[in-house]
């Protein structure tokens, strides 16, 4: 039955949506994070989509989270604990607007996989009162 | 007797699940809409409906002698009906064709034609309860 398949559909597009938003959780948390486990300032993640088969559709997998790899902006501050030789710091390579953005987009995403769920689960009812 | 109430229902019954199959891939556009490279998918319905009714739907397999060879519909297919692709109105620069406003639309015309089909079956089983009653 196609309809049910939709539940899995959206969910997976649901999960997917809240890693994102996840990621963006933690780049915009560690904004200002200038070292990290590996002694290098934070690096922004972001996750990577993929479609995958699911039943007769398409759903949604999250197949990577990859790091930006652009350098961080260098701030001179020489009284800072992670300056190097010559006062400056590297800040972590987050972009606070590209995230802002990613917030909104990863959101609306989300509510139209609730939307869709939630159709599909009142098609599913009216079928099942067909003849009552 | 059995035979021609399960006759009077067919169309219906197509009708409904082809329906249902078309909501399931406008479901995965709107799962898709953030996906790169994904291409929105969806079948034409009224041919869709017209060959599954003829019972003309499933063509058959292209022949392939090596796994290299194309398959004849790659796209796959719904209830024996090919499933196209949505042509781009405005494509993003991720290779994705997913226009949210079309695919919405699209999603909600079909949830409500499921619907008036589910009244229109019971209708005619109300119908039939009818003439057995009287």
């Amino acid at each position: 039955m196609s309809l049910f398949n939709i539940f899995n559909v959206s969910g997976s597009g649901m999960a997917a949506q809240s890693q994102r938003l996840n990621a963006v959780a933690s780049n915009l948390a560690n904004a200002d994070s200038t070292t990290s486990a590996d002694g290098q300032p934070y690096r922004a993640k972001q996750v990577v989509f993929s479609a995958t088969p699911m039943g007769s559709a398409q759903g949604v997998k999250v197949v990577a989270v990859a790091e930006d790899k652009s350098p961080g902006k260098m701030i001179y501050d020489p009284k800072h604990p992670m300056a190097d030789e010559k006062g400056y710091v590297e800040m972590p390579n987050v972009n606070v607007v590209d995230e802002m953005v990613n917030m909104i987009s990863a959101s609306r995403a989300y509510q139209n996989n609730v939307d869709v769920l939630n159709t599909s689960k009142t098609l599913l009812l009216k079928t099942l009162a067909i003849g009552q | 007797m059995i035979n021609k109430l399960d006759e009077s229902l067919r169309f219906q019954q197509t009708a409904l699940s082809l329906r249902g199959a078309r909501q399931e891939l406008l479901a995965s556009n709107i799962a898709n809409a953030d996906t790169p490279n994904y291409k929105a998918r969806d079948i034409d319905f009224a041919s869709a409906l017209q060959n599954a009714v003829a019972g003309s739907a499933a063509k058959l397999p292209v022949a392939q002698s090596s796994n290299k060879h194309l398959e004849g519909n790659a796209g796959g297919s719904v209830m024996g009906a090919p499933v196209l692709y949505r042509r781009p109105v405005q494509p993003s620069a991720d290779g994705n064709t997913v226009d949210m406003d079309v695919e919405r639309a699209q999603f909600a015309d079909n949830a409500l034609r499921y619907e008036a089909n589910v009244q229109f079956v019971s209708a005619k089983l109300k119908g039939m309860l009818t003439a057995i009653q009287g």
